[in-house]
């Protein structure tokens, strides 16, 4: 089973049934393979806080959801994460690809990554860094938690992880 | 018309429906004009009225009353493009258009200017835009109802604002008691 599929298969486990994306090259496969779900809704969004807005209204209707960016988006998204999904109790999965880690090529991504464990850190957002693909053993788990306590979480996932065991 | 005036034309037709508010004013005028379990007022994040109507919306079968401003529209333009390529037919979004941001005191918006938010939306896909005058606005809306498709109304009214009290209710009530009106409405 590929990576992606055991991420999918997660979701499925858990009920996830709603899921945005912003693209990343990093993220590619799992958005195909979310794409290709027969029982995941996948609806692209064109900025990271109207994926969150889709995501918590989804949400109201039933349908547990997540959504999957890059940790670029923690700079675009804090006033919703904080005004809209934490104000109001409401679980979030942030499947995120951590741009800017060992193996990155492109310079300009290493800015925000020096900010991203920070700043999910000041917005007590519990957050899990995969860095290689045995450390997704524990998705099940995070997405469990994610909604047992109606917050949101944040996986980040860099480089080492997405290349391979 | 000023935007309070046009809610209080809407009160008999949406006040059993599912409604998303926007943040601020609207969603003050309405709970002091008729607060519902039915209502999920937005506290804070301006712009996400529509994205969350939409996912509302296709999530679940209950008919979904978005009501938007002119200005929180065109701070997430990226919500019509995201409407209008995933139509959910429970779906009405009503952007009152005051041409201004009046929680803010006022400050002009260029749909008040050049910017046609209708022509926007036909633009980006949508397929049912209504531009109406503020006094139709509750035969547009009421039709949007009746009718089983998505709808996109533009309401034209004058800028202006009355005196509301802050909604106190906490933003966790506020969810749990519209979640509760959605599973009853889907059972």
């Amino acid at each position: 089973m590929s990576i992606n599929q055991k991420i999918v298969n997660d979701f499925i486990k858990n009920k996830i049934k709603f899921v945005t994306t912003v693209p990343c090259k990093q993220l590619a496969g799992v958005i195909e393979e979310i794409d290709s779900s027969e029982d995941i809704f996948h609806i692209p969004s064109n900025k990271e806080d109207e994926g969150m807005g889709l995501c918590a209204g989804a949400y109201m209707g039933g349908k547990r959801s997540a959504i999957i960016m890059q940790n670029t988006a923690i700079g675009v998204t804090i006033n919703t994460l904080v005004t809209l999904i934490q104000y109001y109790n409401i679980p979030l999965p942030m499947l995120i690809s951590y741009r800017g880690e060992i193996g990155e090529p492109v310079a300009c991504q290493v800015e925000m990554a020096v900010h991203t464990k920070a700043l999910l850190n000041q917005l007590n957002i519990p957050t899990y860094h995969f860095h290689s693909q045995n450390d997704a053993e524990e998705l099940d788990l995070i997405l469990n938690h994610s909604f047992m306590a109606k917050k949101p979480v944040a996986i980040l996932t860099d480089a080492n992880f997405w290349q391979g065991p | 018309m000023i935007r309070s005036e046009v809610l209080k034309t809407l009160i008999p037709i949406i006040s059993d429906q599912l409604v998303v508010s926007n943040i601020g004013l609207p969603s003050q005028e309405l709970h002091s004009l008729d607060d519902q379990p039915t209502n999920f007022y937005m506290l804070g994040t301006m712009g996400l009225s529509s994205s969350i109507g939409l996912g509302l919306a296709l999530a679940q079968k209950a008919k979904v009353i978005a009501i938007d401003g002119d200005g929180s529209v065109l701070t997430n333009l990226g919500t019509l493009p995201t409407i209008a390529n995933n139509p959910a037919n429970n779906f009405t979004l009503l952007i009152i258009d005051n041409g201004s941001y009046g929680s803010t005191g006022d400050q002009p918006t260029y749909a008040g200017l050049k910017t046609s938010l209708s022509k926007v939306a036909e633009a980006c896909g949508c397929d049912n835009v209504v531009e109406c005058a503020a006094e139709c606005t509750a035969a547009a809306v009421q039709a949007a109802l009746n009718g089983n498709k998505m709808t996109i109304i533009v309401s034209k009214c004058e800028s202006g604002n009355i005196k509301v009290p802050v909604i106190e209710m906490d933003a966790p009530v506020i969810r749990h008691r519209f979640m509760a009106e959605v599973t009853r409405r889907n059972i």
